[in-house]
């Protein structure tokens, strides 16, 4: 689409809107909350996601969005649906061993990753496997609600026990 | 490593004592040999046997492979559970591919209670490299969250839902590594995440260039990545330069570079065979001299005869020691 590959590759620019909606929409959470029923938040925060991200990275709706962990650019367009790329298929041009006409999204992420100030070198981070039962749900209300940064019990026994021991 | 830290584990001090004699010739500092089954087209144990005999006595380890190149072949789990029967060294290849993590999990536990003591956690190629693309792909998991599941299960003694485990697996955990992909600068950094999920060894994608391997291993030095984990070098032989030139364009991740096939297309039509092994067993002498380097892994492709040969030309070793550590595998013709 016109404009989103620009965009893509920007993902400095891309990171500050990501921080500032952040914070804008945890000031606004508790009103929202007040204000319109749940049934309606969700309908509207996943109509704008669908479009917004949608456009921007053509999001899948996975619902527990890590774009800033992985240079801006979305994991589950990889037709692996890796969450910790790249796999040992990428071809020599950088592009996808599945769909050969596309690059590589993990080699998009890691160069892209590079050139974050923020939050760059997240994508080094061990992400956890994905919650399925979230697909086409809001990543943005499950971030607000902490939804997506639930864990399945045996792997919290691992990530607890990392946070204590530092 | 975090794994290594027992904390409130029922399983504590069992853990390190491994029954994997894999992990136990690398620990011992000796290099290591494995090698690939090429699991069977068949309903005939004989054949799993018959395949294994060749790698048996010079291998710390037989891989079986699980669904190689989006191939339907006998089962991982079945090939190993008839290895170790018969007294070989197996290891498990767990692909991502074809199993969600209720299937994997449960497999995984299965293989260990039938004599499994190695796992290689995959990713697994894409469903449209074999002869059935109208498969539906699963990825359920990717290799990372299946190596972290399986040191879960064995050291937390839970499945990844928390249940508790009645007798938890005891696995000495590997992971790929292909360093001759892109992004080359950084495939050091997935193998970090990887030893971070639990990666114990490494066995790689075919090397058929050490120069990129050895930048590789530079990198991983220089993040002390090889005193954490046991690298062993995936190597083959080619037969041709037309076998060189399919596994390069149809076998995902595999980088030959043109030299070697232009080697092989100016050698002889009857002695490309003996060329092909030449190449290998030249590359594992190169790769021998790269600190870090712990062993080798050996795909032979439909030619797992040649596997004893390319193991004797390349100078490797067998001690009389590791005889003795391997008391299961009592066959003749172990080379000293």
């Amino acid at each position: 689409m016109p404009g989103s590959e620009w965009l893509k590759n920007r993902p400095r620019l891309l990171e500050a809107v990501y921080a500032a909606s952040k914070s804008a929409l945890r000031l606004l959470h508790p009103l929202l909350k007040r204000v319109a029923p749940a049934g309606w938040r969700e309908r509207v925060f996943v109509w704008s996601e669908e479009v917004s991200k949608g456009y921007l990275f053509n999001c899948q709706m996975c619902g527990q969005c890590i774009l800033h962990s992985t240079g801006m650019t979305c994991p589950m367009n990889c037709p692996k649906n890796l969450r910790n790329g790249p796999c040992g298929g990428v071809r020599q041009n950088g592009h996808c061993e599945v769909i050969p006409e596309m690059p590589c999204v993990w080699v998009q992420a890691w160069r892209r990753d590079a050139l974050m100030g923020r939050y760059g070198g997240e994508v080094r981070v061990l992400q956890p496997p994905v919650n399925r039962e979230l697909q086409n749900s809001s990543a943005w209300l499950n971030l607000l609600d902490g939804v997506d940064v639930e864990r399945p019990p045996g792997w919290s026994t691992i990530e607890l026990e990392e946070i204590e021991s530092g | 490593m975090v794994h290594s830290d027992p904390i409130s584990t029922d399983n504590e001090g069992e853990q390190r004592d491994s029954e994997s004699r894999l992990q136990q010739v690398l620990l011992g500092g000796h290099f290591a040999v494995t090698a690939e089954l090429n699991a069977p087209d068949s309903a005939d144990p004989k054949d799993v046997y018959a395949n294994a005999q060749a790698l048996g006595d010079v291998c710390d380890g037989i891989n079986a492979t699980d669904g190689s190149g989006a191939n339907c072949h006998m089962s991982s789990v079945a090939c190993c559970a008839l290895m170790a029967k018969a007294g070989y060294e197996p290891v498990l290849q767990v692909s991502c591919r074809d199993r969600n993590r209720i299937a994997i999990q449960g497999d995984l536990l299965g293989a260990a209670a039938l004599g499994v003591h190695n796992v290689l956690c995959l990713t697994g190629d894409d469903v449209s490299a074999g002869d059935q693309p109208q498969s539906r792909r699963v990825f359920d998991f990717d290799a990372l969250h299946l190596l972290r599941t399986a040191a879960i299960m064995r050291d937390r003694g839970v499945f990844l839902s928390g249940r508790k485990l009645t007798t938890p697996p005891r696995f000495f955990l590997g992971a790929a590594a292909n360093p001759f992909v892109p992004p080359q600068d950084l495939r050091h950094l997935r193998l970090a995440k990887k030893i971070e999920a639990g990666a114990e060894f490494i066995q790689t994608q075919y090397c058929y260039d050490v120069p990129i391997f050895e930048a590789f291993m530079r990198r991983v030095r220089d993040m002390g990545l090889h005193e954490r984990v046991h690298i062993l070098v995936g190597v083959g032989p080619l037969r041709s330069e037309r076998a060189a030139e399919f596994m390069r364009s149809r076998v995902p991740g595999v980088h030959i570079p043109d030299a070697v096939v232009e080697r092989l297309a100016k050698t002889p039509r009857k002695q490309k065979r003996e060329e092909g092994i030449r190449i290998c067993v030249e590359i594992i002498e190169q790769v021998r001299q790269i600190e870090g380097v712990q062993g080798v892994h050996i795909m032979a492709y439909r030619q797992e005869e040649a596997v004893p040969e390319i193991v004797e030309r390349a100078g490797i070793t067998r001690r009389v020691a590791m005889k003795e550590e391997r008391p299961a595998t009592t066959k003749s013709g172990l080379k000293d």
